[in-house]
């Protein structure tokens, strides 16, 4: 074979933006940043219930700090953008049959909506009762 | 409708050029012309010195493949009108080597391929299976595998993957596609082997699920699907192998 001179491109390094779609998938994988620190956020707040009621004062009172705020609100963003991105994917993850035919994808995105309304009406019954 | 539209044609002569460079061409604007009917028309009324892949014009034979407007689209599927006023920019698939004008260098997919063995993998226990005899198959069992049977090799899933552009050790969307047309037929015995290769972190683990490959694939074979299916089957193997007693697995 002759030997080819071949053209390498270089994948620039702002590669992300030059699509909507690279860049809602790179805030989809950042979001998990975001997902970890709510769950260190819950276990700081379990562990201030659990030692006293001054710890659990203490909690609130850095919680409420106006840095904490804005963390927990974008925080809260980038969670719902991982969540519903995720759901959205699954039924491509997921080849679900039932009764020998395959589950529509709506149907299993339907599900996970189901899911997360019974688990969250769970939650706010366990903490308002 | 205008008469005439441009078409805006990434150059690269690999005797004098030292990256590509852009050319520029105006063609009759034809309801019924495709970007590849504008490039041929280039070609034979314009610039013959143009090089580009093609062969069947119908979306089946997957040469043509080229980024338009800078999207991963079969040449002879997309339509001029639909890039009115213009100009379209036309460029060769990204992520792979330019050997000359808009014609890639597809040796990685070529090497690649046979790995992930595409193709029907008898039983190895010992039962050998006649040439002329035919394999019967029930049209559920047909249906198990013919989406990802479709795939042309045309190289748009790669050319839209990020993951394959950033790491080209990854065995990428096609190749994985086929491997489960092959694993979901009934007559195929060869998962094993072919889990074997998937499961090292260039095989299904490099792909992050950016789901592009799905999106441009023109023959609807969702190789996202393919690779998100094989990393679950890549895990319960993993678990199995953890818990189970060697002859159970």
């Amino acid at each position: 074979m002759t030997d080819l001179r071949l053209y390498r491109p270089r994948v620039s390094t702002w590669w992300w933006t030059r699509k909507r779609s690279y860049l809602l998938f790179v805030l989809r994988e950042l979001s998990s940043i975001f997902i970890a620190w709510f769950v260190v956020y819950l276990l700081l707040f379990v562990r201030a219930v659990g030692q006293s009621e001054a710890a659990y004062q203490r909690f609130l009172d850095w919680a409420s700090a106006p840095w904490v705020t804005v963390l927990n609100v974008v925080g809260l963003v980038f969670v719902l953008l991982h969540t519903v991105t995720w759901f959205n994917l699954t039924p491509q993850a997921m080849a679900v049959r039932m009764a020998g035919r395959p589950v529509p994808a709506f149907h299993i995105v339907a599900g996970q909506y189901t899911g997360l309304v019974v688990v969250s009406g769970f939650v706010i019954w366990l903490v308002t009762r | 409708m205008a008469e005439r539209i441009g078409l805006r044609v990434s150059r690269y002569r690999p005797d004098t050029d030292s990256e590509p460079h852009w050319s520029e061409y105006e063609v009759p604007l034809r309801k019924e012309w495709t970007v590849l009917d504008g490039l041929n028309h280039v070609k034979n009324e314009i610039d013959t010195t143009l090089s580009f892949r093609w062969s069947c014009r119908m979306g089946i034979c997957g040469s043509c493949g080229m980024n338009v407007d800078g999207e991963p689209k079969l040449s002879c599927g997309t339509f001029l009108t639909d890039y009115e006023p213009g100009p379209i920019t036309v460029e060769p698939l990204a992520n792979f080597p330019v050997v000359r004008d808009l014609v890639v260098d597809l040796s990685d997919f070529m090497a690649k391929l046979p790995r992930v063995k595409p193709w029907i993998i008898h039983p190895d226990d010992g039962r050998t299976v006649e040439p002329d005899v035919e394999y019967l198959q029930t049209p559920e069992e047909l249906e198990a595998y013919k989406q990802f049977s479709m795939c042309i090799n045309c190289m748009l899933c790669y050319s839209a993957c990020p993951v394959y552009g950033l790491d080209p050790e990854f065995i990428g969307p096609a190749a994985i596609a086929l491997a489960e047309r092959y694993d979901l037929d009934s007559r195929d015995h060869g998962q094993r082997l072919r889990l074997d290769v998937l499961i090292e972190h260039e095989g299904v683990w490099g792909c992050t699920f950016v789901g592009e490959c799905t999106r441009v694939c023109p023959k609807h074979v969702d190789p996202a699907s393919a690779i998100q299916r094989y990393k679950l089957k890549a895990a319960l193997q993993t678990v199995k192998a953890f818990l189970l007693p060697r002859g159970a697995r």
